[in-house]
């Protein structure tokens, strides 16, 4: 494997971006919900995570945000196992920003990556286990005994002796006790909520009701509502502009120019639209006003055809000489995250301090970033991070962040900055093109002798503007899903050549570089076998004889698939397995083609090996989100340009998987002993090229450019 | 001023009429369970009921409320179908990111008001408006026919 640790550039990017906030504690309960906590009120805090209540409520304290992926009841869970806690008394609370949540994958305290179990599964026990070891002692000490004689249960320490004291009824006692530097951690064997299905999520009760608090549900008194005219090509300018009409627009306040655009201020979000609407502006488009996708799509071919820097080098796959070779070129688009909630953030700039309230995944960052803005100390900033109406990566960029603070800097209100959907689907922050060229060969036998990879692309660690790429010019996040090829060829070479179409800003999108990379690498494997003569599963299986793990899911999601029965007339199947994030994942599609040659996919049936699990409902559910998220784009998802725009706007062009094509899905767990993996990512990557996979098998025809339906 | 029956109470509002009933809703009265996604009625997410029909309120102006009585998310429990339908969804977890499911609710209230037993072809073609970007479509699926079993009054 010549893949490195996938979190080591996030990491070294939170680092490296020199952007630590420090000190300030302060929590923010989310109001309104039935699981969530109430004001702390006389609570007793245990911890920096864990606050018990007199009347026995658990309040654990989340530094990690919500967008979906179930964090809120994870980190809860981990907690409330090795404090055996009464699960109907734990609720959750999210945290503002301390350096007591910083993500210790990323350094940082931000959510993304697939990390926070990953991450928190031992750090989260281990407060759990702290507080319990103080509530032992403490009640040993009530009842002068020695604590060895005490256990717990469902928040009740018990003395063997029968005597027994609820939490609540120990916790301002416990509280003095010098907390434990070494605690004993329970035995996997021993776990009653970890691993178990029926544990249901805190914020279901909020989220059903209308009750739970997005970003854009934020109302403070005398805010203003802003909507920005943005540059319709990246790195125009506003020449001139005319507000006058804007200004009539009952309920608008302000019109101002930032950096971003031209930015109008009303009462609400309606009286900003109009206002924007009626907005003259002539824009200078700057040097990208001729950037097409046709012409991208050539850039990157070219690229791809030149190679580049050797990321990855085994045996001589130049002078291998396969009895057959075959070559191929592969395409994927710029993606849009498209979360539901259209990105926005409200900032409060007074007293020499900065407030937001956002759905935030990059807290930390965000701290130090609007310090800068905001001309205050990290320390003075302080982050009220709201539910994210999806985050998907988006949400780690500042733009909105950014934005709202200048605006209420300049306008000394409160202001609610709102994209639009069409703000947020031009907004840039795209997944990167690529264009893949790569070339199989086989020998006499059919078995795979040589394997090689030119990506081009655009590069995400260059323009995230806080990474660099490494000495050996390699971007991980270009080449991450076919870098790491699993398959046991001897002669296989990677390269990669980063290729910069004109102001295009690129990002992380659910799963990264795997979500192009592994569409490539799983497709071309499929032709390989193809041309092999040989099953596309064993010969996947064949090739993986040494990884057992991606073995393992593989031969489970086949099994569970009935690889190899016959299936309704006209529907195949396909399959794909990938390694990503700590994880692995295969993935069997069924699908069928009309004449016309629209898909459908009629069922999905996934394995995923994630190590232990921390609630295996939220796995299943998360591993099937991902598939929704990477179907979405396999059939529809593509930003393209023209004349320097954005042609695409919102959903009527920028398409989404709706209910009636939806298929069915099928999740399951392979059973592991192991650290667990991420799982909010994994399911993506295998989705397209298993689909991709059954349409070969459907019609004989190769998908190597996505979207299928282009 | 408008005149306004939002969940059974009266409102007096100094809108224009034609500004979409969603921001009156979130901007005006800071009921802020319906929520925006598209702004052109392609999403769902901020789907009300106007007397029981649902309607997409980022693209109908309020004017077209006058006179009929809005449903929201907030108000929805009021109804035997509403009350099963977030029963449903709370038993079957539906929710992730949760930005949807107001929307998703009101559409599944509508279609459950005036078909007690819907199919599956019954659900695609009621839910299809709405987008849920967390693909929880089969759940949601689930939870309708969880409802539509225990729904009162049928």
């Amino acid at each position: 494997m010549g893949a490195r640790d996938p979190n080591q550039s996030r990491r070294d990017f939170l680092k490296s971006s020199a952007l630590a906030g420090g000190g300030l504690i302060v929590s923010f309960a989310l109001p309104g919900t039935t699981r969530l906590a109430q004001a702390a009120g006389n609570d007793v805090k245990m911890s920096a995570y864990l606050r018990i209540a007199p009347n026995n409520d658990i309040t654990v304290v989340c530094g990690l945000s919500e967008m979906g992926q179930g964090v809120h009841t994870a980190i809860p869970m981990l907690v409330a196992e090795e404090l055996d806690a009464d699960w109907m008394r734990v609720r959750v609370e999210q945290a503002g920003v301390d350096k007591a949540f910083a993500n210790p994958i990323f350094g940082m305290q931000a959510t993304g990556g697939s990390t926070s179990v990953r991450g928190h599964w031992e750090p989260m026990r281990k407060a759990g286990a702290q507080a319990r070891a103080m509530l032992i002692a403490a009640a040993a000490e009530i009842w002068k005994v020695d604590p060895s004689e005490c256990s717990t249960e469902k928040g009740m320490v018990l003395h063997k002796s029968g005597k027994k004291a609820s939490y609540g009824q120990l916790a301002a006692k416990a509280a003095k006790q010098v907390p434990p530097k070494d605690v004993k951690l329970k035995d996997p064997s021993q776990f009653t909520l970890l691993g178990k299905s029926g544990t249901k999520r805190l914020d279901t009760a909020a989220k059903s009701t209308g009750k739970a608090k997005y970003g854009l549900d934020i109302y403070l008194p005398g805010m203003l509502t802003a909507v920005i005219a943005h540059a319709p090509v990246l790195g125009g300018k506003a020449v001139s502009v005319d507000d006058s009409k804007a200004k009539a627009v009952p309920g608008v306040r302000q019109v101002v120019t930032i950096p971003a655009g031209v930015a109008v201020l009303a009462d609400g979000y309606w009286a900003a639209k109009m206002g924007r609407d009626a907005l003259e502006i002539k824009w200078d488009d700057g040097p990208n006003a001729a950037l097409s996708s046709e012409g991208i799509s050539k850039m990157l071919s070219d690229g791809a055809k030149a190679g580049g820097a050797v990321g990855r080098n085994e045996g001589d796959a130049k002078a291998a000489a396969p009895a057959k070779t075959l070559e191929a070129e592969y395409e994927a688009p710029f993606l849009s995250h498209s979360c539901m909630e259209p990105l926005n953030c409200t900032a409060w700039v007074r007293n020499g301090e900065v407030e937001i309230w956002a759905g935030t995944q990059s807290q930390g960052p965000a701290q130090g970033i609007l310090a800068q803005v905001g001309g205050v100390a990290p320390g003075k900033v302080k982050v009220n991070t709201m539910y994210l109406g999806g985050g998907f990566g988006r949400r780690f960029a500042p733009d909105p962040v950014i934005g709202a603070t200048i605006l209420s800097k300049m306008t000394g209100k409160p202001v609610k900055l709102v994209y639009s959907r069409e703000d947020d689907t031009r907004g840039y922050f795209y997944r990167p093109a690529s264009v893949t060229r790569m070339k199989g060969g086989l020998d006499a036998g059919g078995k795979a002798v040589l394997f090689t990879a030119n990506v081009a692309s655009p590069s995400i660690m260059e323009g995230s503007h806080f990474m660099k790429l490494p000495p050996d010019g390699v971007d991980e996040f270009g080449v991450e899903g076919i870098r790491d090829c699993p398959y046991d060829i001897p002669n296989l070479r990677i390269e990669y050549s980063r290729q910069e179409p004109g102001g295009v800003q690129v990002w992380f999108w659910r799963s990264v570089g795997h979500s192009q990379n592994s569409f490539f690498l799983e497709s071309f494997i499929d032709e390989m076998a193809h041309e092999a003569g040989k099953d596309p599963f064993e010969f996947r299986r064949a090739l993986l004889s040494k990884q057992p793990r991606y073995k393992g899911a593989l031969e489970l999601a086949a099994e569970k698939a009935e690889w190899g029965k016959p299936l309704p007339a006209g529907v195949h199947r396909g399959i794909a397995v990938v390694f990503s994030f700590g994880s692995w994942c295969a993935e069997v599609a069924e699908v069928s083609v009309a004449a016309d040659g629209t898909p459908t996919v009629h069922r999905v049936v996934a394995a995923v090996d994630c190590g232990m699990t921390v609630n295996p409902d939220i796995v299943k559910r998360q591993i099937e989100s991902a598939i929704v998220y990477g179907l979405t784009a396999a059939l529809y998802g593509k930003i393209t340009f023209k004349d320097g725009q954005v042609q695409q706007s919102n959903f009527h062009d920028y398409r989404m998987l709706r209910m009636n094509q939806m298929p069915k899905v099928e999740v399951h767990i392979v059973p592991s002993k192991e650290a667990p993996g991420g799982i909010g990512e994994p399911g993506t990557p295998p989705i397209a090229p298993a689909v991709a996979n059954a349409i070969f098998a459907a019609t004989g025809k190769r998908i190597r450019k996505l979207p299928i339906l282009a | 001023m408008v005149s306004l029956s939002i969940n059974g109470k009266k409102r007096e509002l100094d809108v224009a009429p034609d500004t979409p009933i969603l921001w009156v809703l979130r901007d005006s009265l800071h009921l802020t369970g319906t929520k925006f996604g598209c702004g052109i009625a392609q999403c769902g997410a901020c789907t009300v009921h106007l007397d029981g029909q649902p309607v997409r309120s980022c693209a109908t102006p309020v004017s077209e409320a006058v006179g009929k009585k809005i449903t929201t998310i907030e108000g929805v429990a009021a109804t035997a179908a509403g009350k099963a339908i977030q029963a449903a969804w709370i038993k079957n977890d539906v929710p992730q990111c949760g930005y949807c499911q107001s929307g998703q609710i009101m559409s599944a209230t509508a279609l459950l008001a005036k078909n007690r037993k819907p199919s599956d072809a019954d659900i695609d073609e009621a839910m299809s408006g709405n987008v849920c970007r967390c693909g929880t479509y089969n759940q949601i699926r689930a939870a309708i026919k969880d409802a539509s079993a225990t729904v009162k009054g049928a």
